[in-house]
């Protein structure tokens, strides 16, 4: 009985116990309600996944309404994919982010922060199962706005600057969407997405569709990072406190990504999107200049936080130059990278915290002597590292190995050659942080420093684990990108 | 005349233009932060504007059902509106909640002078 | 056991013995050590006991996982893989005794993580030796890159940390910038990575483009160190003498050439590389190489130094012989990775002999050395006579059928080359003996020199590469310079021993290397 009202229950749990945590807010409860939420919310995604598996498209209807008029719960091979990974990765970091959160932000407002958190996940899995385009902005928002109080919870007062060019930035980006689902509204008069797609499709390149396609891919865009849009991303990064990053990292560009894979795929149709209107090209330009670009960037970063945000951009390139393939192998590509990243930037940043746990601070320094004092917070750090390089039999190896399979099956080998180069930087600043950590010894103000408590260690190990996990057996993340590839593409592209 | 015909036909998609642009420019222009939600709000009231103005439809009345009328305008865009317009006011709240911290850490809330505070990270 | 399970168990044990390692730890070293030595015998036997099936003909094989689809992880022993494991996890157990006394007699710190790295190489250069496919072996060798830096830059100096740039560097940029393009390249020409005998390219890649393809291959394995990627070897010469010995003279370069051998044969085939002959090119750079880092090695005062460009040079003859691509020059280049693994491993074994005992790094330090260290100058005269290649060592066997090879194939260029750089070796790796030997002691040498450290603390002389300045006052009790410690001295006389016998028993050796060249892997 419950297995019919997983798609409600998926996003109404948590979105109930945030207030709860309002309610309980004493000792460890607000984060024990949080923590309990999120599991829960990882099971239903879960079983929603194995559900979609054996059954195929699971279709709920809110309130009992018949779509198009209701608003409609849809869930094929791509939703179910993205939210296990939305919170898989939340579950992990929810358990590291019980004595981060608590050395970071204090216990006395601690409640008002898991309750933001809620709301936050709340919403980033209802954009994810959603079947409604106006329902998808109200949930994006919904979870913006939680995003804009967990980043200026940071300690530093530059965290509430990067929040308030977040907030300008992410309503702007908001904004266009609904723009964009307005116009589609206009030409269509409905707002259920498999009935848009329809009648959308139809009409072809209608200025008016044309129109509101430009506004809701920029607006994707900008919500998920695509170079020149990712201004906010390394300030908000940088600034929010470690769990947050982590929290980000892995969940919110890979829903920003999938808000534009579902718009540009289900909605609009490949045949419109790529070849009517040739999105490839500019799509696959901008993530390859963004990847070199901002992995040049991340070169230069004093802080670690900040040299992983302008790493998440560059691999948010990557994960958009395997869409702007649209072959079943590219988008397959695109969003097995966005598992992997997910996993590997979830290790990365949850590492970091660690080291801001005990030191106090991301910057380069901090992490002076910290091979030798956290062996295995470092560790750790490596192991992300060499995922995100991509090294064989890690997950990062597996999804660059499909993208370069799908760059060179298109025909564009001189792109996979790029791709395999622009592994050498992110060995270079991967190399930084190991080379100051092993190298270097430990700053004298930093005082005496021992390795990271178990609850920070353990969930940090979980995800490095995850990494060396899915790159042997990968049978989750590839057949799950290629369920997703085949459940948007149909049967477009060769 | 053609133009003012263009415009007049279509004056709704005209103030909505004006509007967006002027949120926009405040947005980009201003460095006062609280002149940026303003001109923020502005942005997406132009947006609700566009919305409602889709559901008139000529010569009909307000959607409830009446005898004797059977043109209804469209009550769907102005439910999504009533929608945005209490995010977008959760939005406004959040942003000047923002400024306020924003002026008890550095004292202004003028983006000029504000930058000259921030020390290297 | 079947031979499957026994490739597991090789691979995996010395996996298994870095995590006891560790467990143990500084705390019992004794325990520690012995589970080394444990680990390096549980390694070497299930090698040793797969011998027997592949020198019939056998290639037992057994696959581990498929990551992707037509990426799988596999292992598949023939001889040439056999060759090296053999020598590999042999000379480990001997390193192993030379790595405790050594690293103890030098006062090392670090000395858990430095065995469960060691332990970790192996297990690697295990892999690449029983890799079944490219993807396999890239896998292993990347993960060998990885596993000897914390080696090389085992004191965690500025000089280690610049040395290991450089190491870390050059070997990274080249794997993954030229030969994972190759591998790419190929697993599309071909449709596959698996080790094939005749090739998997003939008649998928042609012209240029194999050309090409050979050029990313052969400078993409930075571990062979054709110049100019040579570099990173000399700089790995701040890692204690272990490293260099096991890693640098076996491990880690034989990984590069086994490579080499392993594309030429395996992945182009020689018959290709023959009718192609695309292969020219890489017979000029082995040359040069070979006479170039000869003469370097003249210039060389410190020895380490001019051992590594010794075997930066010594790399090249292995490499001529795959670039020649034929039957003689193939088992001529094989022989040299068992008779050179000796030579120099006895070589370094003695300049890390020497640096424990009396703190010498340069040669023009080591005047009359002989007379208080026979032995170990004594097993320095082998090792060089084998690397020179004069019967009776073995080194003469492979010298001999590489120039057999290039006789073959009518390059009288190389055929030159070698008698040169014969003359070469004899050039640099001699003096040092002979100064040992026949020259008297300098004036200002024993207890002055130890006094002369003592001034100058760490900083100056030992700056050279692996010079640490412990146990000063060891000497000074001691009254003078005498014979290394005996966990140091037995098996570099074990490993001298070695290249006389790997000159009488090469029967074995000849007859399982020829399964390579017969059968149309290499046709005559």
């Amino acid at each position: 009985m419950i297995a019919v009202h997983l798609p409600i229950l998926q996003v109404v749990l948590p979105l109930i116990a945030a207030p709860l945590c309002v309610l309980f807010r004493a000792r460890d409860l607000p984060w024990a309600i949080a923590a309990v939420a999120t599991w829960t919310a990882f099971a239903i995604s879960g079983l929603l996944l194995a559900q979609v598996y054996s059954v195929g498209v699971i279709s709920y209807e809110i309130g009992d309404w018949a779509p198009p008029w209701g608003i409609e719960y849809r869930i094929d091979a791509l939703n179910a994919f993205v939210l296990l990974v939305v919170s898989g990765v939340s579950a992990a970091v929810i358990l590291f982010g019980r004595d981060s959160m608590l050395a970071e932000f204090g216990r006395s407002r601690e409640y008002l922060f898991y309750t933001a958190y809620l709301l936050t996940f709340c919403g980033l899995l209802g954009v994810t199962i959603t079947g409604d385009a106006f329902n998808l902005f109200v949930f994006l928002e919904i979870s913006s706005l939680g995003t804009y109080v967990l980043i200026a919870s940071g300690n530093n007062r530059r965290a509430l600057l990067a929040s308030y060019q977040y907030l300008i930035l992410g309503t702007i980006g908001a904004t266009f969407i609904v723009i964009g689902v307005g116009f589609l509204y206009a030409m269509t008069g409905t707002l259920n997405m498999i009935d848009l797609a329809g009648r959308v499709q139809a009409y072809g390149a209608n200025t008016t569709i044309v129109v509101a396609f430009t506004f809701l891919v920029v607006g994707a865009s900008l919500k998920l990072a695509l170079f020149p849009l990712h201004l906010w991303l390394p300030a908000a990064y940088t600034y929010a406190p470690s769990m947050v990053s982590a929290f980000l990292a892995a969940t919110a560009t890979k829903v920003g990504l999938y808000v534009l894979v579902r718009f540009v795929f289900t909605i609009f149709g490949p045949e419109f999107s790529f070849v009517t209107l040739s999105l490839g090209l500019p799509l696959a330009i901008l993530a390859l200049v963004g990847m070199f670009v901002t992995s040049t960037v991340a070169i230069f970063q004093n802080d670690v936080k900040r040299m992983l945000a302008f790493s998440s951009v560059a691999q948010i390139g990557y994960m958009v130059l395997g869409i702007s393939i649209h072959t079943m192998l590219g988008v397959a590509a695109g969003l097995m990278h966005l598992f992997n990243h997910a996993l590997m930037k979830g290790a990365l940043f949850c590492a970091v915290g660690c080291i801001v746990y005990r030191v106090g601070s991301s910057r380069l320094d901090a992490f002076a002597g910290a091979g030798r004092r956290m062996p295995w917070t470092m560790a750790a750090f490596c192991t992300g590292g060499i995922s995100l390089i991509g090294l064989p039999l890690t997950a990062g190896f597996v999804g660059k190995w499909y993208l370069v399979l799908a760059l060179i099956d298109r025909g564009w080998w001189p792109l996979a050659v790029l791709v395999v180069l622009s592994s050498m930087l992110a060995v270079i600043y991967i190399w930084r942080v190991v080379e100051v950590a092993y190298f270097r010894d430990p700053l004298p103000e930093a005082g005496p420093v021992e390795e990271a408590p178990l609850s920070l260690l353990l969930p940090t190990w979980a995800l490095a684990f995850a990494n060396i996990w899915f790159g042997i057996e990968t049978s989750l993340n590839v057949s799950g990108a290629f369920a997703a590839a085949e459940s948007i593409l149909g049967g477009f592209g060769s | 005349m053609v133009l003012t015909d263009a415009i007049a036909a279509h004056f709704n998609y005209w103030i909505v233009i004006i509007l967006m642009m002027t949120g926009f420019y405040l947005v980009i222009a201003h460095p006062n932060k609280i002149n940026k939600l303003i001109g923020l709000t502005i942005f997406q009231t132009s947006v609700f504007i566009l919305y409602i103005s889709f559901a008139y439809v000529r010569g009909a009345t307000a959607p409830i059902i009446v005898e004797g009328w059977d043109d209804y305008v469209n009550p769907l865009p102005h439910v999504l509106i009533l929608t945005a317009i209490v995010v977008g006011i959760a939005t406004t709240a959040v942003g000047l909640a923002l400024v306020v911290r924003i002026h008890r850490a550095f004292g202004t809330i003028d983006e000029d002078e504000i930058q000259p505070l921030l020390t290297d990270p | 056991m079947n031979a499957a399970d026994l490739i597991l168990v090789a691979v995996f044990a010395p996996l298994v013995g870095a995590f006891l390692i560790l467990v143990a730890g500084d705390q019992r070293a004794n325990l520690r050590d012995t589970l080394m030595v444990l680990a390096s015998v549980a390694t070497f036997v299930p090698v040793a006991t797969i011998l027997p099936e592949v020198s019939a003909g056998g290639l037992p094989r057994v696959d581990v996982v498929e990551v992707v689809p037509g990426l799988p992880i596999a292992f598949e022993v023939e001889p040439l893989g056999m060759l090296f494991a053999l020598i590999a996890s042999f000379l480990w157990i001997i390193t192993s005794f030379y790595a405790i006394g050594y690293m103890r007699g030098h006062h090392e710190g670090n000395q858990t993580r430095f065995f469960a790295c060691f332990a970790i190489a192996i297990s690697a250069a295990i892999g690449v030796a029983f890799a079944a496919n490219m993807f396999t072996l890239f896998f292993a060798y990347e993960v060998l890159t990885i596993s000897t830096y914390p080696l090389v830059a085992h004191h965690q100096d500025s000089e280690a940390q610049r040395a290991g740039r450089t190491y870390l560097g050059i070997l990274l940029t080249t794997s993954i910038c030229l030969q994972l393009v190759a591998i790419i390249w190929t697993w599309f020409a071909a449709g596959t990575l698996d080790f094939t005998p005749g090739g998997i390219l003939a008649g998928k890649v042609t012209g240029p483009e194999l050309g090409v393809l050979l050029f990313l291959y052969m400078y993409g394995i930075g571990k062979a160190a054709l110049m100019p990627i040579h570099s990173w070897l000399p700089a790995a010469m701040v890692a204690p003498t272990p490293v260099s010995a096991l890693l640098h003279a076996v491990a880690v370069v034989k990984a590069g050439v086994f490579t080499v051998l392993k594309v030429i044969i395996y992945i182009f085939g020689t018959e290709t590389l023959r009718t192609t002959g695309v292969s020219e090119w890489l017979i000029y750079v082995a040359g040069f190489t070979i006479v170039a880092a000869s003469c370097i090695a003249l210039t060389k005062d410190n020895l380490k130094a001019r051992l590594a460009y010794s075997t930066v040079s010594q790399l090249s003859y292995i490499v001529i012989g795959a670039a020649l691509a034929t039957p003689w020059a193939i088992m001529g280049a094989a022989m040299h990775i068992a008779m050179h693994a000796f030579g120099k491993i006895t070589l370094f074994f003695c300049a890390g002999a020497i640096m424990v005992a009396t703190h010498k790094t340069e040669i023009s330090q080591m005047h009359g050395l002989g007379r208080r260290m026979p032995f170990t100058m004594g097993a320095f005269l082998l090792g060089a006579l084998c690397v020179i290649g004069i019967p009776p060592f073995g080194g003469f066997w492979s010298k001999w059928h590489l120039v057999g090879g290039a006789l073959d194939a009518g390059e009288m260029l190389v055929v030159a080359v070698l008698l040169i750089s014969t003359l070469l070796n004899v050039a640099y790796l001699l003096p040092p003996v002979l100064y040992a030997f026949l020259l008297p002691p300098k004036p200002d040498d024993h207890d002055l020199e130890v006094g002369h450290h003592q001034h100058h603390g760490e900083a100056v002389a030992l700056h050279s590469y692996g010079g640490e300045g412990h146990g000063h006052r060891d000497l000074e009790k001691r009254g003078g310079i005498r014979e290394a410690p005996l966990f140091c001295v037995v098996p570099l006389c074990l490993t001298a021993l070695g290249t006389i016998a790997l000159f009488f028993y090469v029967e074995p050796l000849f007859g399982l290397l020829y399964g390579i060249i017969e059968a149309g892997t290499v046709t005559k």
